[in-house]
């Protein structure tokens, strides 16, 4: 079975330097990972084979040349190779872009499956891989807790508020899924040696047939007119009192603040 | 009228409006006295189940189109939605759609994304009216706001929960009902089965007061006293995700990045360190108070009120005050 995840390279939440002098994110300061849901996604896909399953994966990206790093971590986890879109007329790209060139890059991949996480850290948009499965004609299912491929079918418990549906798609189709696949392994150093002679194949738009007059931020759809920093909450009240005495603090402070 | 602006709308597991596409609804109409634009709604549902929804959804707004989905009983229902928005919006190639930041919502915001070659911009928790939307969101786990707008003025908005309080309209809306044409082309994603996990269980994204629990609460036996403080607030019960990992606690009541994005007047955090995937999913809360044995847990920092001490002391103590500040 050949798997494509897209995974797509964010700066690291835990970092902590945002702003660049320009008050635009600074992304050459903060190391960038695989956004946490695609590398749940790819971690479902490496048990899938862990449990005996012929399986081939590969890594798809479309991001600056800071994308490299972060694709080399999938690589070392035990993705085959990688496919990164690159190209300096993408800076700026909205969601609509991204899903329109990630679809061209589809069209140049065999798969059987393509999973994508349910959304990305950085943008939180949630809505690139519908519109991809959109774009390409494939079955879409969404918010995979668990995925069972069954010969040329897919099912996948989806999470609802109350519990969850099963659904079923025939191949190939396209999967979000989160962080109930499963927590991602961590590259062993024999991984991590494996990775450096494994490719990363990287794909301007010429090679995709965009017209770059078609991407970028001078045609996207919605803009990014501000940035500010929100202000800080003011500083907590400390309490340190024994439990009797910070309880009666606790009921004041939520009454001063009718909240109860 | 050109222009329109549309409340997509949905209805939760109970097959009522969901609490947060009353509030898109009253988003909306706000929006449309604002920009005297006219403005509607739409909701896609099997026949029969639709028409509740859509009548509710017309108390907030002066005219609903109830789109009749046969295929909605065994699929999921984004894809028809989508084409339910697509078909009741029509013509109007400046019209501006508006949903709720939901799994459902968003799924539909990506095929509509991909119907209507226009732009998105997500989980947008402020709106405002400047010749076209303009949206203030948090991005990079709020730690940087953005204001964006669409460069020709419409487009699609998917907002998150809280963003304003649902307020019904002075007089109820019409309702029309459609049938979805092409009969939504028989979707390749079948329903098989729906499993109920929770029902009845308050949901953490509804609730007013929430208690969540942490590593420090030591075991499922430890969220018996999260749920006891929780039940004598009136509140819900909800977790880190250094619970959940570990199956004290279902997934559905986890809190951040990868969980849900909470926003209740008052968040309580027992044995929380407070790592910035947990806080993105609750520092909209109005209060925030802590209960934790480090001094120097990172939530002490956005905390409103931080009791330093141990929550197995704290909490029940906090129960017995609470019960003597009722009687
Ligand atoms: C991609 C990604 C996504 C993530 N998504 C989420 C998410 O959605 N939600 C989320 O919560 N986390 C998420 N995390 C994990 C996050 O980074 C933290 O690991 C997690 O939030 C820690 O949970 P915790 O605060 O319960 O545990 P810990 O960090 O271990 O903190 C436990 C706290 O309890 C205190 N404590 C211990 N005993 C007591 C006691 N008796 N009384 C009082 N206090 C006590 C300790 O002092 C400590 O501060 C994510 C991580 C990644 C990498
Ligand atoms: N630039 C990208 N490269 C690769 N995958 C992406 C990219 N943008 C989005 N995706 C995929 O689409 C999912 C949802 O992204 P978003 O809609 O931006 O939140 C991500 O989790 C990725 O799997």
């Amino acid at each position: 079975m050949k798997i494509v995840i897209l995974a797509k390279p964010v700066p690291d939440a835990t970092g902590q330097e945002r702003l660049g002098p320009d008050l635009r994110l600074d992304r050459a300061a903060i190391p960038p990972v695989i956004n946490g849901n695609d590398e749940y996604c790819l971690e479902a896909a490496l048990r899938l084979r862990d449990a005996g399953a012929e399986v081939s994966i590969t890594l798809l990206a479309m991001a600056g040349a800071f994308g490299p790093d972060a694709l080399r971590k999938g690589l070392a986890m035990g993705a085959d190779n990688a496919y990164l879109v690159s190209d300096p007329a993408l800076a700026g790209s909205d969601a609509w872009t991204t899903a329109r060139v990630l679809a061209a890059a589809l069209a140049k991949l065999e798969f059987d499956l393509v999973l994508a996480g349910v959304d990305s850290s950085d943008g939180n948009g949630g809505v690139v891989a519908a519109a991809l499965a959109s774009l390409s004609g494939l079955p879409y299912l969404s918010y995979a807790t668990s995925i069972t491929p069954d010969g040329d079918k897919v099912r996948i418990k989806r999470f609802s508020a109350t519990g969850y549906d099963v659904l079923e798609a025939p191949l190939p189709a396209l999967i979000t899924g989160m962080q109930a696949l499963g927590e991602p392994r961590y590259p062993t150093l024999r991984g991590i040696m494996g990775a450096r002679s494994k490719t990363i194949t990287t794909w301007a738009l010429a090679d995709l047939g965009i017209d770059p007059a078609t991407v970028g931020g001078e045609s996207a759809a919605s803009r990014v007119s501000t940035f500010s920093i929100p202000d800080a909450r003011s500083a907590a009240r400390v309490v340190r009192d024994p439990a009797p005495i910070a309880a009666k603090l606790i009921v004041d402070f939520l009454v001063e603040r009718r909240a109860i | 009228m050109p222009g329109t602006l549309w409340a997509i709308a949905e209805a939760g597991p109970d097959g009522h409006l969901t609490k947060l596409s009353a509030e898109v609804a009253t988003l909306v109409r706000g929006l449309g006295a604002t920009a005297g634009r006219d403005v509607a709604g739409v909701v896609t549902g099997a026949p029969g189940a639709v028409a509740a929804v859509a009548a509710e959804l017309a108390a907030y707004l002066p005219r609903v189109v109830a789109v009749e989905a046969a295929a909605a009983a065994a699929s999921p229902i984004a894809a028809l939605a989508a084409q339910g928005a697509v078909q009741a919006t029509g013509a109007d190639t400046d019209a501006s759609l508006f949903l709720g930041n939901s799994p459902d919502g968003r799924d539909t915001a990506g095929f509509l994304m991909a119907a209507l070659g226009v732009g998105v911009i997500s989980n947008a928790g402020g709106v405002a009216w400047d010749s076209g939307p303009v949206a203030e969101k948090g991005v990079f786990g709020g730690r940087l706001i953005t204001t964006s707008s669409f460069a020709d003025g419409h487009g699609i908005v998917t907002v998150p929960l809280g963003s304003v309080p649902a307020e019904a309209a002075a007089s109820s809306g019409v309702v029309e009902t459609v049938a979805l044409a092409g009969a939504g082309a028989a979707p390749a994603v079948k329903v098989l089965e729906r499993v109920s996990e929770a029902a009845g269980a308050v949901q953490i994204e509804e609730a007013k007061i929430i208690v969540s629990g942490g590593r420090g609460v030591g075991g499922a036996e430890g969220f018996a006293i999260v749920a006891e403080l929780a039940e004598a607030l009136g509140g819900a019960v909800a977790a880190s995700r250094a619970a959940v990992d570990v199956g004290w606690i279902p997934y559905a009541r986890q809190v951040g990045q990868t969980g849900k994005i909470v926003k209740p007047e008052v968040y309580i955090a027992l044995g929380i360190s407070g790592a910035v995937q947990h806080k993105v999913g609750m520092q909209g809360a109005r209060t925030i108070v802590a209960v934790n044995t480090d001094p120097d847990a990172p939530i002490a920092e956005f905390a409103d009120l931080f009791v330093i001490g141990n929550l197995f002391d704290i909490v029940p103590a906090l129960v017995a005050e609470l019960q003597a500040h009722k009687a």
